[in-house]
């Protein structure tokens, strides 16, 4: 059973926002719904600026299927947690837990009225039969196409990976031991010929820590 | 009866719940493991700097609207997580349970506080009809709150296993938008309640001697009491500190349109949560010495009116200055 994982090279992302826009388009979401956000530290710092992109992690053990007080929160069998709209009460314990940030809510008013949380969900739906009703509420099942999510497939860069964690990691690895030389061509951060071979076999430590999550 | 209520239950209850909280800081543990793991997984490639950073929950750029966008992790969701559901659910239900429990055994072993002399049948006022709709106001909201709250809390361990999806989503629904829109209405009422009933509340001598012997349980003579005695005293100050506790935490939660940051949701609604199960524990005691408790207290808040008899007995000190006042 694949066990389904985002994987974000910062050696790679440019920070050009296409994952945002490609999401957003995918799976058309509500005025002011974000589920995939990029994040930059130390920007403009030359050398240390650094982007991420970011949404649901599909967490192992997550924590807002934890405090969740109408318990909507299910994993799928590929590892996916998707959310049921139906049992949504919108009383935001989900983002209070989440260390991502991934839940997202369409209001913010007075007496707690958020709306029903929206997030991530792999591209892969949630609870609706009816296909043009699961559309519209979780947005686009690609993986019943036998497609992987719209983010990670236009990541111009290829510094955003979606699909089975295993093989994910694998190509990160492969990736890792080919850049691992001062200068090369992903590199976004230069740095010191030991310190680059250093750096190489942590990524390569992490990439493999990243294949025993299935 | 009133003079019973501060050694024995409220004690226990008070420190059952003592114990939960002195336990909470205890749990601020290195809880961001998973988190990281997470993390590590999903964003391996990067720098030992930029690591660091990241599980400190340093702030960056994006352009993302959302609140607490700009954080890459916000480890503290975890550790709420963790005191929410590892602290406060249990401890919660330990402290409901007990308080209980404590009242079922002292119902058992002591019985009702019966009258001890024969109604006579001439009445006093001790409510007003102020005094009343205040309290019945106030009372009935508290327990659709209480019920709505505890379901937030805890129905999906009891409610969810039996219901249909369709009822649970619905009663949840319900619960949460009652629970929203009914407390303000709530906090009002304490507000009401409290300055109605402050002038009663100031501790005297009386009081010292009603908590020395222990309202009425050390040694047999009833220790003397004006109009309200020392025990319904400590509850109104309960009211007045726990109770806006949870109506000031409650405003806060109820507001998201002020945005609040996640850390601050997180904190309150910890403060909310303790708070509450603190008051509605307490609350029980109330309610049992309020009704079955005390043969003749609770036609005092229904009716207004209470027996010669029972004042006699219970508010010897009011008595005396009620009667001094008509004359007879």
């Amino acid at each position: 059973m694949a066990r389904m994982k985002f994987l974000c090279d910062s050696e790679r992302c440019i920070e050009c926002n296409g994952c945002v826009t490609a999401c957003k388009n995918a799976n058309e979401t509500e005025w002011g719904i974000q589920r995939r956000r990029v994040v930059t530290l130390d920007d403009g710092e030359v050398g240390k600026e650094v982007s991420i992109s970011v949404a649901c992690m599909h967490c192992s053990d997550a924590p807002c299927m934890a405090v969740c007080p109408t318990d909507c929160f299910y994993p799928t069998e590929d590892g996916l947690i998707l959310h049921n709209k139906d049992a949504c009460i919108g009383c935001g314990y989900c983002l209070y837990a989440c260390p991502f940030g991934a839940p997202q809510f369409p209001k913010q008013g007075a007496f707690g009225a958020r709306g029903k949380m929206d997030k991530c969900t792999f591209c892969a739906g949630g609870p609706e039969s009816d296909p043009v009703l699961e559309e519209q509420k979780y947005g686009a099942n690609r993986l019943r196409e036998g497609k992987l999510p719209l983010c990670a497939e236009m990541c111009s860069t290829k510094a955003l990976l979606a699909g089975d964690a295993q093989q994910v990691a694998d190509i990160f690895r492969e990736r890792v031991v080919y850049r691992g030389h001062r200068n090369s061509a992903w590199g976004s951060v230069e740095h010191e010929a030991a310190e680059s071979e250093q750096l190489a076999q942590q990524a390569a430590d992490l990439a493999y820590d990243a294949t025993q999550s299935v | 009866m009133e003079r019973y209520w501060s050694v024995r239950d409220a004690k226990t209850w008070l420190m059952l719940l003592l114990v939960v909280l002195m336990a909470l800081p205890a749990t601020v543990l290195a809880q961001s493991a998973d988190a990281r793991r997470e993390a590590f997984q999903a964003m391996p490639g990067t720098t030992p700097e930029f690591w660091r950073d990241a599980v400190e929950g340093v702030s960056g750029r994006t352009q993302s609207n959302s609140p607490g966008a700009d954080t890459l992790i916000m480890v503290e969701g975890e550790r709420w997580r963790e005191i929410r559901n590892q602290w406060i659910s249990p401890g919660g239900a330990i402290a409901l349970g007990g308080s209980l429990l404590a009242i079922t055994l002292f119902y058992l072993l002591v019985g009702q506080v019966k009258l001890e002399n024969p109604r006579t049948g001439k009445k006093i006022e001790r409510w007003t009809r102020w005094d009343r709709t205040i309290h019945w106001y106030v009372a009935v909201l508290f327990i659709i709150l209480g019920v709505t709250g505890l379901s937030i809390l805890y129905a999906k361990w009891f409610l969810m296993p039996i219901l249909p999806t369709s009822v649970w989503a619905a009663w949840m629904t319900a619960a949460k938008n009652i629970h929203n829109y009914l407390g303000p209405l709530f906090a009002i009422g304490v507000l009401a309640m409290i300055l109605k009933w402050l002038k009663h509340n100031f501790f005297n001598m009386t009081d010292l001697k009603w908590f020395l012997k222990g309202g009425g349980i050390v040694g047999k003579a009833h220790p003397s009491a004006g109009y309200l005695n020392g025990g319904e005293k400590v509850w109104y100050w309960v009211i007045v500190t726990v109770g806006l506790t949870v109506v000031v935490s409650g405003l806060v939660l109820d507001f998201p349109n002020f945005g609040q940051s996640r850390e601050t949701m997180q904190l309150f609604l910890i403060i909310h949560a303790v708070a509450s199960l603190i008051l509605m524990a307490a609350a029980f005691g109330h309610i049992y010495i309020g009704t079955l408790g005390t043969e003749g207290a609770f036609e005092g808040m229904k009716t207004g009116y209470v027996d010669e008899s029972w004042a006699k007995q219970h508010h010897d000190l009011w008595y005396d200055a009620v009667k001094k006042k008509t004359g007879s």
